[in-house]
């Protein structure tokens, strides 16, 4: 498994290509939602294999479970990285996602999610779904640090299957915290906004 | 008696010792020793300049010139690690670092989606390929083949494919400019390792092609040293600039000086090279106008996209493109150039390439 882990590492590397810059931020091991946008397959591996070694094995990539349970590799890859898989299609009553998240989580992992649901061809950012609202509604005292992926859907867009290993940029900000009486849909725009903050400052 | 049976044994280990723990010839080791000395010293002013600069000195240049001294120290151990490995080795890391070069120009590049397949094709299948073919050697050279005429009709093709018209020539142009200067022009570069040299007298230079180790290491240390002379007799006594809009640091008198000092410096280290010392001066002056070529037409690019260097393209990336521009524009001319002089083999096409070259500067 340790290997695994490595040869993604290495892979995400060389695909890739990712530079790491902490904006404003810095890495640490207490309970945190790395949440980013979405555009490629690789995202969710990439941000993972550019954390920092002590990081990477305290955090767990969200990810489909319809995608990443067919096939022998992909599940063991989803191993790999100690993937928390989440049914898309039957969300079950006492058993929604984000409950199973919090539950998952425990005392010690942190998350990596895309709140924008699935992958992304527009140039825009979509609008986020929910869950990231009530996983801060319940666990207010988890940090959301925004993360801007940069170039990834250049590498692997969707609908494409073999990458072309460019560079990227991993751009992670400052986190933010569910304010007091904050609406869902503002504190979701605030949160869309601190990625594209991350984005415009890039240039 | 012991001594006496011992004693060829012993010259022969000697011997054998000497040519397995040094891989090249004399001549190399010496040049290699010799740019060792000049970076050490290099690395030394650097630190002091760095410890004094504060108020006298201009600290973004003190910077600057850290910062090469350290990028060459990375290629003297490229280099030297290439050779000890062998010209494979060579090859491959001279792939790898074309391969680098590539990504960077094409992250720097805006592409469409429609080009996803046809990125694929040029940095995964041809850009690899190319390096192997430099390595395999073969008869007809099939390195100087793929690039310009197979991947060159074939981008466009595949490009054409995607269904996707919008901007599609200067789309095709981009990636075609791309594996034309990264990988096809720097190729050129290792080729060096296998052509069969004959000096001036007619005798074959090196009988295994290990000095050509040599020679390839004189003219990375030329192109090298002739970009920071252009930069520094630029400054020193530049008034006339080449053009302004491009960039702003090469001027005339810089390019003119710059090139008499290559031939001076090549007429110096000609003793690494099968020329003699005017002909490794002539060849250094053709090295030192083909090396600014390359600076220009990266600047070129540059301005064309916006950025300053490829090295705040993206934060952290030691932009190897700027590193290597006036590389792979000399690269093919210096490859041809003793191709057609120095091998007894040269063809009608080599000098046609460099009379073209050189004579496109002054009309």
């Amino acid at each position: 498994m340790q290997l695994t882990s490595r040869l993604l590492v290495a892979a995400a590397k060389l695909i890739s290509g990712y530079t790491v810059r902490w904006k404003d931020a810095m890495p640490d091991t207490c309970q945190r939602i790395y949440f980013a946008n979405h555009t490629s397959h690789l995202d969710g591996l990439v941000l993972w294999a550019g954390l920092p070694p002590h990081l990477r094995q305290l955090t767990r990539p969200v990810a489909a479970k319809d995608y990443w349970e067919k096939g022998w590799l992909r599940r063991h890859v989803a191993d790999a990285f100690n993937a928390l898989l989440i049914d898309r299609r039957e969300v079950k009553v006492h058993q929604s996602p984000v409950d199973l998240m919090i539950r998952e989580m425990d005392d010690k992992y942190s998350l990596i999610i895309f709140p924008e649901g699935s992958r992304n061809a527009k140039e825009e950012m979509n609008r986020f779904k929910s869950g990231l609202y009530y996983l801060a509604k319940k666990r207010p005292d988890l940090e959301l640090v925004p993360v801007y992926l940069d170039n990834m859907n250049r590498i692997l867009p969707r609908g494409e299957v073999l990458p072309v290993p460019l560079l990227s940029n991993i751009t992670i900000g400052t986190p933010i915290w569910l304010e007091q009486g904050e609406s869902k849909q503002q504190f979701l725009d605030r949160a869309r906004q601190s990625i594209i903050r991350l984005r415009d400052e890039d240039e | 008696m012991l001594f006496e049976t011992l004693h060829p044994f012993l010259l022969g280990f000697l011997e054998e010792t000497n040519k397995s723990f040094i891989p090249f010839d004399n001549r190399t080791a010496w040049l290699i020793a010799a740019v060792m000395i000049l970076l050490i010293i290099g690395s030394a002013v650097g630190k002091l300049l760095e410890r004094s600069s504060e108020e006298r000195l201009n600290s973004a240049v003190v910077r600057s010139f850290n910062q090469r001294i350290r990028s060459w120290w990375l290629m003297c151990a490229i280099l030297i690690a290439g050779l000890v490995i062998g010209p494979t080795g060579t090859v491959v890391l001279f792939g790898m670092i074309a391969f680098w070069a590539l990504r960077e120009f094409i992250t720097m590049t805006p592409t469409r989606r429609g080009d996803h397949r046809a990125l694929f094709w040029v940095l995964v299948i041809f850009t690899p390929l190319q390096f192997v073919l430099v390595g395999l050697n073969d008869e007809r050279q099939m390195f100087k083949v793929l690039l310009p005429l197979i991947a060159a009709l074939f981008v466009p093709m595949r490009i054409a494919l995607a269904n996707d018209e919008k901007r599609y020539l200067e789309r095709s142009a981009k990636i075609l400019i791309g594996i034309l200067i990264c990988v096809y022009a720097l190729s050129f570069a290792p080729a060096l390792l296998y052509l069969e040299i004959v000096n001036s007298s007619g005798e074959l230079w090196s009988e295994d092609q290990s000095a050509n180790k040599g020679l390839l290491f004189f003219f990375v240390l030329i192109t090298q040293l002739n970009d920071v002379m252009q930069f520094g007799w630029g400054k020193l006594i530049g008034r006339n600039v080449i053009a302004s809009r491009i960039n702003t640091s090469r001027t005339v008198e810089g390019v003119i000086a710059a090139a008499a000092s290559s031939a001076l410096l090549g007429a110096l280290f000609s003793w690494v090279t099968p020329f003699l010392f005017w002909q490794a001066a002539i060849i250094a002056v053709v090295v030192s106008l083909t090396g600014f070529a390359g600076g220009i037409t990266m600047s070129a690019i540059k301005r064309d996209r916006g950025v300053r260097d490829f090295g705040t393209l993206l934060q952290g990336h030691a932009g190897i493109l700027d590193r290597i521009d006036s590389l792979c524009f000399a690269a093919p001319v210096f490859y041809l150039v003793t191709e057609f002089f120095f091998t007894g083999h040269g063809t009608a096409v080599d000098t046609q390439a460099v009379v073209i070259w050189v004579t496109s500067f002054f009309i």
